[in-house]
C-alpha cells in the first residue's frame, strides 16, 4: 500500500486559458484513479491557487448563463465535495483586495464538509515540500 | 533504469513545447527510461493522425511514431480529443486515448514527473 501525493499549483486566470479547468479536473480525477492502481495504492490531490490564480475562487460566476459552460467556481465546489484540500494564498487574495467574502468557500448545498482554506504563502509553500510531485497550471 | 512520466498541455502548432516534449521522451528512451507521455488540453492536437510536414510548422507525427516504436506510451485524454473533434478515427495507430486519472496512476509509481502546461 503506498500513497503517491499531488501538487496542483494554478497560477493563471480564469476563462483566459483552458489551464485553471484542466487542473481541477485532473485533481478531481484522483478520486477514480484506483482503477489503475493496486488494492489500497492512493493518488492524493492537493490544490493551491496562487498570483492570478486566486481570481479563479471568486463567486458567483456566470459562466453556465453566459457561456453555457460549467463554471471554474463549480469545479471547484466539486473538489470540497470530493474533500480535496483546496487552498488559497492569502498574500495574492490581499493583493487584489479579495477576501475570504468573495470567494468560493464551501459547497454547501453541493453537500460538501470541508471548505476552502485561505491560508498564507508560507503554508503552500509547505504543502509544496510535503508532495511528490508538483504540477503548475 | 526510471519511469519518467510527462504531461504537455501545449497545442500542436502555435508553441514549440510540444517539440520539446518530444525530443526530452527520446532523450530519455534513448538512456534506457520508460517514459509516459500524456497530452490533454490543445495538447491531444499530437494525436491526429495525417499530420502534413511543412518547414513553418511543427510536425511531429514521424518521430512520435518512431518513439512508439522503441517503447514510448503517448496517451491522450479522451475527453479533451473528443471535444475538440479528434475521434478515434483520426487518432494515429498506436496513440492510446484515457481519460485524466490515466495520467494521475502513471504519476503514481513514476520516478519523475515534469508537467508542461497549456498556452
Amino acid at each position: 500500500m503506498a500513497t503517491t501525493k499531488l501538487g496542483f499549483i494554478v497560477q493563471r486566470p480564469p476563462y483566459k486559458s483552458e489551464n485553471p479547468k484542466l487542473a481541477l479536473t485532473h485533481a478531481i480525477a484522483s478520486q477514480s484513479v484506483e482503477v489503475y492502481l493496486n488494492d489500497g495504492d492512493l493518488v492524493t490531490a492537493d490544490i493551491a491557487f496562487i498570483g492570478d490564480g486566486v481570481l479563479n475562487c471568486l463567486r458567483n460566476q456566470k459562466a453556465m448563463e453566459k457561456y453555457g459552460l460549467t463554471s471554474t467556481e463549480s469545479h471547484i465546489k466539486n473538489s470540497l465535495l470530493l474533500d480535496l484540500n483546496v487552498m488559497v494564498c492569502k498574500e495574492d487574495l490581499d493583493r487584489f483586495g479579495l477576501s475570504e467574502n468573495d470567494i468560493v468557500m464551501d459547497a454547501e448545498e453541493f453537500g460538501a464538509e470541508i471548505t476552502t482554506k485561505v491560508v498564507p504563502y508560507s503554508e503552500i509553500t509547505k504543502m509544496m515540500e510535503e508532495v511528490n510531485h508538483l504540477l503548475f497550471f | 533504469m526510471g519511469k519518467f512520466t510527462m504531461g504537455c498541455f501545449s497545442s500542436l502548432v502555435g508553441s514549440m513545447s510540444l517539440d520539446f516534449a518530444v525530443k526530452l521522451s527520446a532523450a530519455a528512451i534513448e538512456k534506457g527510461h520508460k517514459v509516459d507521455f500524456w497530452v490533454s488540453g490543445n495538447g491531444t492536437m499530437l494525436s491526429i493522425k495525417g499530420q502534413r510536414a511543412f518547414k513553418d510548422y511543427s510536425a511531429l507525427m514521424k518521430p512520435v511514431q518512431e518513439l512508439m516504436g522503441k517503447g514510448l506510451t503517448v496517451t491522450a485524454c479522451e475527453a479533451c480529443a473528443e471535444a475538440r473533434g479528434y475521434n478515434k478515427e483520426v487518432t494515429m495507430e498506436g496513440f492510446k486515448r484515457h481519460s485524466m486519472d490515466w495520467y494521475l496512476a502513471s504519476a503514481f509509481d513514476a520516478d519523475r514527473v515534469l508537467h508542461i502546461g497549456g498556452e
